[in-house]
């Protein structure tokens, strides 16, 4: 758990960065600090490692003040993650891993062990990749090797400032997908820095929201989306905040209960067979986990009002365009 | 006053100028050869341990790598009579003064070498929890050697012919023969010389050349390696 009490942040000089900042980030959450440039997201990030020291309040690692602990021992017990990656050239992929198991004394083959653990992780075979240089890798892999190195010695936080910023969009959502598969099988406390809204509605389960120096909304994301507190949070979000938060929601959260006039066909071995509508047409179904925003865009190509959504053969429920209107209801008001 | 020697007179002068004076030759060489290799082993901690304090602070740095420029300028025969009164004469004064010549390379590359870092890497290495001796240790110098080795490189070709120079206050060394030569006009005398220190600067280069990409390969850089190189490689793996 971090807390951050009253922190205020002047550099040398003269620039306030954060200004009486107050937050709690639980254990084992993501939470991501999203804002225009300049608003001191990095800033806060920075003071949760010591890499700088606020000038007013506390930060407290687990009611701890981190004042008390040691800023070497600490960034050693902190993961982190910057845009650039910051990956040593002149070592191989599993030397770079290695980093901060050796700085804690390791043993060599348990630092081996652990490197091909996360190489694993990564998706990056460790019989390719352990001896390649970072230079030999793609953005995209880099990027791994940058996460991996900062979950090599399992610490309970990581630090990740933009760590998907640079790379093209279909890497970056491959990463931010695999990133929540691994976050959700790990115990980690993960603050997340980014300027895009999409990416911290994606990444958090809380986000707080950047102003210049200050935090003018934290919350869940469904809750900024239904409510958002000020115009800022508002035009921040942007004009398609209805769409946002058909994405944020699952499919489960809005269906009807109602499976009216949808069967499964037994014995059918294709998705595309397994729902048959009263008129005898297929239907592709919805599975429960689906964003209601792919449900909309199934909704609008399709010829059905209502479509169906499947779960281990068996149809749970369905939904209609009038479903996700409800839905949105919360936003609108 | 006797005409030109034809062509293969002169070789066959030289020739018998080698064979003559072989063994005189191979300790001159020798001598030579011993000179720069004391000098390079005093000069490379020296520059590379100024090069790593100039790191510290960037107006001693500007003026470190002043002072070592100026003191390229001064004409070794100065250098080595205003190091006389200091270490007499002999082999012991070239020796300090070759040591002085060598610095700028030496001090200019390894701070380069260890400043001309990704900022990105040095901020993750501090973000991980290294110390200042270990982000030096661990990143800027691994990174910084192939770049120190150039300037080796680079200051020891200097150094070969300045050392000719010290046979004039005494050092020895294939000097020796080239002011011989040039007191009794014996022209074989003066080119075998001039010969031999090119092909020993050569061998000093290569050997430095060597280690240079040695080092690079080992950060994983993408070059072409000389023979040796490869050689060196093999009976490492």
């Amino acid at each position: 758990m971090i807390t951050f009490e009253n922190v205020t942040k002047q550099y040398e000089d003269g620039t306030v960065a954060i200004e009486e900042i107050s937050f709690t980030v639980e254990r084992g959450t993501t939470t991501v600090l999203v804002g225009p440039s300049g608003c001191g997201k990095t800033t806060t990030m920075k003071l949760v490692n010591r890499l700088e020291d606020p000038t007013e309040g506390t930060v407290y690692r687990d009611g701890d003040p981190i004042s008390e602990f040691d800023p070497i021992e600490l960034r050693r017990e902190t993961g982190y993650v910057i845009q650039e990656i910051g990956l040593f050239d002149h070592m191989t992929v599993a030397d770079n891993i290695a980093t901060v198991p050796r700085l804690n004394d390791w043993d060599e083959a348990d630092i081996d062990a652990r490197v091909d653990e996360l190489l694993e992780l990564m998706d990056l075979p460790p019989e390719t990749y352990r001896e390649q240089y970072p230079t030999e890798l793609s953005g995209g892999q880099r990027q791994r090797v940058g996460v991996a190195r900062a979950f090599a010695s399992d610490p309970d936080v990581i630090l990740m400032d933009e760590p998907f910023g640079a790379l093209d969009p279909i890497t970056r959502e491959n990463l931010q997908n695999e990133f929540l598969d691994i976050q959700s099988k790990l115990d980690t406390t993960i603050l997340f820095v980014t300027h895009s809204i999409d990416e911290a509605l994606k990444m958090g389960d809380r986000i707080a929201i950047f102003d210049v120096g200050e935090i003018v909304q934290y919350d869940t994301p469904q809750a900024i989306l239904n409510d958002p507190k000020t115009a800022f949070v508002e035009d921040f979000i942007g004009s398609d905040r209805p769409l946002k938060k058909l994405k944020v929601t699952n499919v489960k959260d809005v269906m009807s209960p109602t499976t009216d006039g949808f069967a499964t066909t037994s014995g059918a071995n294709s998705a595309a067979e397994m729902v048959q509508s009263d008129g005898g047409e297929s239907v592709t179904p919805l599975t429960p986990t689906d964003t209601a925003l792919s449900a909309l865009s199934r909704l609008v190509e399709s010829d059905h009002g209502r479509l169906p959504v499947v779960d281990d053969d068996r149809v749970v429920g369905t939904v209609s365009d009038e479903d996700l209107r409800q839905c949105n209801r919360g936003v609108q008001q | 006053m006797t005409s030109p020697t034809p062509v293969p007179g002169q070789l066959a002068s030289y020739w018998e100028f080698i064979l003559e004076n072989f063994s005189q030759l191979v300790v001159a060489t020798l001598e030579h050869a011993e000179i720069i290799t004391i000098s390079i082993a005093l000069a490379v901690p020296i520059g590379v341990g100024l090069g790593v304090l100039i790191t510290f602070d960037e107006r001693l740095a500007t003026v470190v790598i002043w002072l070592a420029g100026v003191m390229m300028t001064i004409p070794s025969i100065a250098m080595f009579g205003l190091l006389i009164p200091f270490v007499g004469i002999g082999a012991e004064p070239v020796i300090v003064a070759l040591v002085l010549y060598s610095q700028l390379p030496v001090i200019r590359n390894t701070y380069v070498g260890l400043t001309d870092i990704d900022p990105a890497a040095l901020e993750a290495g501090r973000a991980m929890g290294m110390t200042r001796v270990q982000l030096l240790r661990k990143v800027q110098i691994p990174k910084a050697l192939p770049v120190i080795m150039a300037g080796v490189r680079n200051s020891v070709v200097i150094l070969i012919g300045i050392a000719a120079i010290g046979a004039f206050i005494g050092a020895g060394g294939l000097g020796t023969f080239i002011f011989d030569g040039i007191a009794r006009a014996n022209v074989p005398m003066i080119v075998v010389a001039t010969i031999i220190l090119s092909v020993l600067a050569l061998a000093f280069d290569y050997a430095f050349k060597v280690s240079e990409q040695v080092f690079r390969l080992k950060n994983g850089e993408q070059i072409e390696p000389s023979r040796l190189t490869r050689l060196i490689q093999r009976v490492r793996a």
